[in-house]
């Protein structure tokens, strides 16, 4: 039961749903609960084979607020852990997420986005939880979501996931979507010595010396004490003191949490954002898309190269936090932007509230159930430098 | 009125200049989180006490013991014990509890929380845990309505009860929680008013004891809320009923020990079987696995 199958390095014709899987085996995740749904069932299925081969759990929970809770008690006994689903149960585990962010719960959670809003599409791509992925849980806080072009990316996204919730103490979300998550590819799995794993920060005193489980280091991260080591630490989704105690008599605890609970992201933003840059050095006008749409726009961008059009892309692969200062220096240099997203209209306003009015912001959206036609994303192209 | 009378004289007793002595249960409590928030007369505190007893006297390691609580009153448990403990959202205690004690089974872990959270919100997660006889106990205090929120009617309201949301008297049928609990595959199924510390306390150290999911439902006064609008102005009214209303009958068959509003509470111990837990099914199938 070690991990002598834990790390499957080698190359693969593999779906991005199971290279989801393994990503998250590969990174430590000894932990899967999930509920089945189109298009992320591949990745529980995975996961029901996987994990009693290597000393992991699976278990199929009853519905996906079930999934969520059982992934944050994983994680508090010490385990990495990991949920998977799309749209219907994105929106059922919105009320756990909210308490993961709040007890500082590390963990991943994947949304293999499909058609909505309902149960919409279900085995058809779409893109249209990404402001769910930011604000879909109530109250004010920062969150972190990736979203892979490729199985391959979903591989190693998955993997850094894992870390920065760990080194941050939060839950991450990837968010990526059907046509990724069925896509099957080329996926390399590293040997295990070549992946970095980021550890769980641990208290540097021992139990019965005063130890406080939200005592922030300098980086606004509190080490992690857990179930069974001894601390006999309390944890709420209230507002809560350093000890972790209830403090909701008036707004100062809440003043200091949600500031850390903020901070602890918002200043670190540098090393979470990620984007990818092409053909950026002259463009006039940027692409900004991320996941598939941003891998559909590629064609596009070729044919308007053949027109003589300078056009690059941004290609968010950190879409939470946002790529604000990138924006806004491209903001002052190119004649427009230019979002192909399958939604209908949601990181175009984010690049729209970047751009602050100094260009223009064309989105091209679609409603899901296909990635957009390439003439859809030229004519934007073409209508950003008419 | 005689409890203002009872009050005085318990404090004309206090020692002068007594040494610090400490109460058996302190190490077990937050005392630096005392006084509780619950009401005087509410039964949730006497259902704490029995679990605290039960607790040292089980021989379990302390430090392996984690406490969940979802929301209400008596989701308030995990912040007032000094163990591991969780205060999470409403009805979501036993899946959080779930993940807790399937990544680390050396865990004993114990779910306490009301009513209103365990069986209301919180219906499908008990009946799937119990299904799945996940080895953990769940302590449910049942005081018939929502209290903490001002006293709305819940599935476990007793037809004809008042409350805030059934000012005309509650027209929905309740759930019997221990046919409930039992049908749904619980190993242990127990009930105690907190009048019979003494059986509740025995109640929660067998549950404890239990491999398996055991389930222990306390009934208790909600004087504030509920009692006051039937006739039990205060907890210890409610004790009265109890009294006389409670008929002790060990093995009694589950469906016959329905609550109805002013009626016979039948109390015991209903179940006491031998079952497979959701580990020992899943330990079965780990070489089936690595053989593949």
């Amino acid at each position: 039961m070690s991990s002598e199958k834990g790390v499957l390095s080698g190359s693969f014709f593999m779906q991005g749903d199971v290279a989801c899987a393994e990503g998250a085996i590969t990174a430590g995740c000894r932990f899967f609960a999930g509920y089945p749904i189109t298009p992320a069932t591949e990745i529980a299925q995975r996961m029901a084979a996987r994990m009693p081969q290597i000393g992991g759990t699976y278990i199929q929970m009853e519905d996906e607020l079930g999934s969520m809770n059982a992934v944050l008690g994983a994680s508090w006994a010490g385990v990495k852990a990991m949920t998977a689903t799309s749209g219907p149960g994105f929106s059922l585990m919105m009320e756990n997420l909210g308490l993961g962010i709040m007890t500082e719960t590390p963990c991943v959670l994947v949304n293999v986005q499909r058609g909505g809003p309902s149960t919409g599409l279900p085995t058809l791509v779409a893109q249209g939880d990404m402001m769910q992925a930011r604000w879909g849980a109530h109250g004010p806080y920062e969150i972190i979501a990736l979203a892979p072009s490729s199985p391959q990316e979903l591989f190693d996204l998955t993997i850094r996931a894992f870390n920065l919730s760990e080194r941050f103490r939060t839950p991450v979300l990837i968010m990526t979507d059907a046509e990724v998550g069925h896509m099957t590819e080329r996926v390399v799995i590293p040997p295990p010595e070549e992946v970095t794993i980021v550890p769980r920060r641990k208290p540097r005193i021992p139990p019965g010396d005063g130890y406080q489980p939200y005592v922030a280091d300098d980086d606004l991260v509190p080490p992690m004490a857990v179930a069974g080591e001894g601390y006999r630490i309390h944890v709420t989704g209230l507002t809560h003191d350093e000890r972790g105690y209830p403090a909701t008599s008036d707004d100062s605890a809440q003043w200091k949490l949600i500031q850390r609970l903020v901070n602890k992201i918002r200043l670190y933003k540098d090393e979470i954002i990620e984007v990818e840059e092409l053909y950026l050095e002259d463009a006039e006008v940027v692409v900004v898309s991320y996941g598939i749409a941003a891998r559909a726009a590629m064609w596009p961008i070729e044919l308007a190269h053949r027109e003589g059009i300078k056009v690059g892309m941004l290609r968010l692969i950190t879409v939470w936090p946002f790529a604000e200062e990138k924006i806004r220096a491209l903001a002052e240099r190119a004649r427009a932007f230019v979002v192909p997203e399958i939604n209908w209209g949601q990181i175009a306003l984010e690049v729209e509230r970047c751009a602050a009015g100094r260009v223009p912001v064309y989105l091209v959206p679609h409603p899901g159930g296909d990635i957009h036609k390439p003439e859809q994303v030229l004519a934007a192209i073409r209508r950003a430098v008419a | 009125m005689s409890e203002p009378t009872l009050r005085t004289e318990a404090k004309a007793v206090e020692p002068e200049a007594a040494p610090q002595e400490r109460h058996p249960m302190d190490d077990l409590l937050r005392e630096e989180r005392l006084p509780h928030i619950w009401c005087s007369g509410c039964g949730i505190g006497t259902a704490l006490t029995c679990f605290i007893s039960a607790l040292l006297k089980s021989g379990l390691d302390l430090d392996k013991v984690v406490v969940v609580s979802g929301i209400g009153c008596t989701g308030r448990v995990a912040g007032y014990v000094r163990l591991d403990s969780f205060h999470t959202t409403h009805g979501r205690a036993i899946p959080f509890a779930t993940g807790l004690k399937l990544a680390n089974p050396e865990l004993k872990v114990v779910v306490f929380s009301g009513d209103g959270d365990l069986v209301t919100i919180g219906g499908n997660h008990f009946i799937h845990a119990a299904r799945r006889n996940i080895d953990m106990t769940v302590i449910c205090v049942n005081n018939f309505n929502y209290g903490m929120t001002g006293g709305q009617a819940g599935a476990t309201t007793p037809v004809g009860a008042v409350t805030t949301t059934t000012p005309y008297g509650n027209y929905e049928h309740p759930f019997n929680l221990p046919y409930l609990a039992a049908a749904s595959g619980a190993v242990y199924v127990a009930r105690w008013t907190v009048l019979h510390v003494r059986r509740l306390e025995r109640a929660i150290s067998e549950a404890l004891a239990k491999r398996g999911f055991s389930f222990v439902e306390v009934v208790s006064p909600c004087p504030t809320n509920f009692g006051r609008r039937h006739k039990q102005r205060t907890g210890l009214d409610t004790l009265r009923y109890y009294h006389e209303r409670g008929i002790i009958r060990h093995g009694a068959d589950p469906r016959s020990v329905d609550i109805e509003l002013g009626g016979d509470i039948i109390e015991g111990k209903f179940v006491d079987i031998e079952k497979p837990t959701f580990s020992d099914c899943c330990a079965g199938i780990v070489q089936k696995a690595i053989a593949q």
